[in-house]
């Protein structure tokens, strides 16, 4: 990979309207708090959604995902802030008047009534014409693959089943906005990977805007054209899954967002385009890109993904950074490895390293000598 | 060692429901009795039934206590569902605290005091006594049993149902109607049961609220058989007793098959993931 590839961010997806200037947001929110009593849910949070995007919000448990969702399809009021939806505001238009629908985290099956009736309710309440119903039902069914089971109770079918009809039932209507709180989270693993693609299959199929709640970080990265990750109410980060990936802006999404090894230190020198990072007495320091944000000697984290870190038995001869240790760890993959190598100070460096040869044949087992070795732009420097 | 016969176990079981259904049994038996004396055995009949059902004054008494029994029941299924509604689903407003603990009252408060009390009121208000103070009567004190039964079953009750049927375009009274009722439905006609059977018992609060107009067939039986157990007494009892009887089989039965039949559906679904 030339250094250029890898700096020059990542490239640019055909469907970007974040980045055109002109785009108008289908969803804004001005600055938006949502107290509960005196506990603060949601912070000052300020966000733009735009049309036919997979936008996902990803964050911990309790970080505020539902009650944004639940400000989107009108079960709650911001306490302060405007929400608008194609520049209308919407904060005093009650649920049933708006053009945005959910699929609920628990399904929300209606137990009384069939699969089929289940996803004519909301079209019965609509002004579509008694005529075109049964149509419309029937495409949706096909939709989800669910002809067969048109005339099933909920609790007849399985729980895979289950949440295709939630979906059919949420997109019947061909709402603007399709909400899909923690949509997956009941299903296996296995059924979960396919129904995110089908999902996405689904959202490109129709140009629905979807936004999607999760705490599954492989999910958001996996369905989503954009994912803002979230923290006790606040927005961390708002980009593309690649950007989010490679370019965390803090110490907090790096973590959140895949694996990573996190190396406290200081900043020693910035140069035109490189700084040093100090942070061990017996250790080289190391060179990275420049940071944003933090001047010469000031404490900061270094961040770089396993899969960045090369292990080899001898120092590699043009390596900006080469660290040596022993092998502490492997975590056998089948495709690859995981190697936690520790340093002299202690300090241990996970590496993420393809299995191209037999296991028989593996370069390197516990106790090993080696050193482990890294580009100058393999990793961030952020702040502390 | 559990499932072992055990001589403890056979006296408490054959003690325990001899205390239960023999004074019932009796009753049953003496109904069939040729015999006007109630205390001495004459030979088999069904003579007493017969005249039952030719005793004007019992058959009016029968139909005002079906009158004030559904009617009463009626009344307290919609103000106690109601009630319970909002106490659950209502969230916090001023005096929550208060009513949910006030709603129950009636259930401890005396028969005899909750029966004076109407009297009372009634008076005050100038209502003439008969049918309809009856139904008022039974309404006010069994509404609070169908509200303990509805709240129970709304508790369990998945709010997400009433807000995706808002989210589909539900005003909140059409979510309430078309969702939330067919669901707590079974509750609900639990708590109707409930009410008509306590209305069929009630002899205190009925002897209190109704006038020289309206008696139902707990005050007549009271009355008769303070003049003497007759026999006839002992034939409309044993009526009563069955169609309870059948009633809560019936609805015991149907209730088990449908939950066998939910959970086989419900494992074969799972089956298809
Ligand atoms: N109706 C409510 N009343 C009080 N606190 C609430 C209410 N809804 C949510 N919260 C609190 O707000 C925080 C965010 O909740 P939620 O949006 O459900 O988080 P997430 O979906 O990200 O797990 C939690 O701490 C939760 O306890
Ligand atoms: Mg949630």
């Amino acid at each position: 990979m030339s250094e250029d590839a890898e700096k020059g961010a990542v490239p640019t997806p055909a469907f970007a309207p974040w980045d055109d200037p002109q785009a108008k947001p289908l969803i804004r929110f001005q600055g938006v708090t949502k107290k509960f009593g005196e506990f603060v849910a949601i912070d000052d949070l300020s966000l733009d959604i735009y049309e036919r995007e997979f936008f996902a919000l990803l964050g911990p448990s309790g970080c505020g995902k539902t009650t944004l969702m639940r400000m989107l399809a009108g079960f709650e009021n911001p306490s302060m802030g405007g929400i608008t939806l194609a520049g209308r505001d919407i904060v005093p238009v009650p649920p049933n008047k708006r053009p945005v629908n959910m699929m609920f985290q628990s399904y929300a099956l209606f137990p009384h009534l069939s699969v089929a009736d289940n996803i004519a309710f909301g079209l019965k309440r609509s002004d579509m014409a008694k005529s075109e119903i049964a149509g419309r039902v029937d495409e949706m069914l096909g939709l989800v693959q669910l002809r067969k089971f048109a005339a099933r109770k909920p609790h007849q079918i399985s729980g895979g089943q289950r949440q295709r009809v939630a979906l059919a039932r949420a997109l019947a209507k061909a709402p603007k906005l399709l909400l899909l709180d923690e949509p997956l989270g009941a299903l296996d693993r296995k059924l979960r990977e396919e129904t995110q693609f089908e999902l996405m299959d689904i959202q490109e199929k129709l140009g629905t805007t979807f936004v999607i709640v999760t705490h599954d970080q492989e999910e958001a990265m996996t369905v989503a054209s954009r994912v803002a990750v979230m923290d006790n109410g606040r927005l961390v980060q708002v980009d593309t899954p690649e950007r989010i990936y490679e370019f965390p802006v803090s110490r907090y999404v790096a973590d959140f967002i895949g694996d990573v090894n996190l190396i406290e230190g200081r900043i020693e020198t910035l140069t035109k385009d490189c700084a040093t990072v100090v942070w061990a007495e017996t250790m080289p320091p190391i060179t990275a890109g420049l940071p944003q944000g933090i001047g010469a000697g000031e404490a900061c984290v270094f961040a770089i993904r396993p899969e960045k870190v090369t292990i080899s038995a001898e120092r590699p001869p043009d390596a900006v950074n080469a660290l040596p240790g022993k092998v502490l760890d492997i975590g056998y993959l089948g495709n690859m490895s995981t190697y936690h190598v520790e340093l002299a100070n202690g300090q241990v460096i996970k590496s993420q390293m393809t299995n191209q040869r037999r296991l028989a044949r593996r370069a390197f087992s516990w106790e090993d000598q080696v050193w482990v070795s890294f580009t100058a732009t393999g990793g961030l420097i952020l702040m502390a | 060692m559990r499932n072992r016969f055990s001589w403890f176990n056979a006296t408490s079981l054959t003690l325990g429901f001899a205390f239960l259904y023999l004074p019932i049994l009796i009753l049953v038996v003496y109904s069939f009795n040729s015999s006007k004396l109630v205390t001495v055995w004459a030979g088999f009949s069904t003579k007493w039934y017969g005249e039952l059902f030719h005793d004007q004054a019992f058959m009016d008494a029968a139909i005002v206590t079906l009158k004030v029994g559904l009617a009463s029941s009626t009344l307290a299924t919609v103000l106690g569902t109601m009630a319970a509604y909002v106490l659950v689903r209502g969230g916090r407003f001023f005096g929550r605290t208060l009513f949910s603990g006030m709603i129950y009252a009636p259930l401890v408060v005396p028969d005899v005091i909750t029966g004076l009390s109407l009297l009372l009121l009634f008076i005050s208000i100038g209502l003439d006594r008969g049918i309809g103070t009856i139904v008022l009567a039974h309404a006010t004190f069994s509404m609070c049993y169908v509200s303990v039964v509805v709240s129970s079953r709304l508790v369990s009750f998945d709010r997400a149902l009433e807000e995706a049927a808002l989210d589909l375009g539900c005003t909140p009274w059409d979510a309430f109607k078309s969702v939330t009722l067919p669901i707590i439905a079974p509750a609900v006609i639990s708590g109707w049961l409930l009410a008509f059977t306590l209305s069929l018992d009630d002899l205190v609060i009925a002897s209190f609220a109704s006038g020289p107009s309206a008696t139902t067939l707990p005050m007549k039986i009271f009355s008769q058989v303070r003049l003497g157990v007759s026999p006839e007494i002992n034939a409309l009892s044993t009526i009563l007793i069955s169609i309870v009887t059948v009633g809560v089989v019936t609805t015991s039965v149907l209730t088990k098959q449908a939950a066998v039949r939910r959970k086989r559906q419900e494992q074969e679904a799972a089956k298809q993931d």
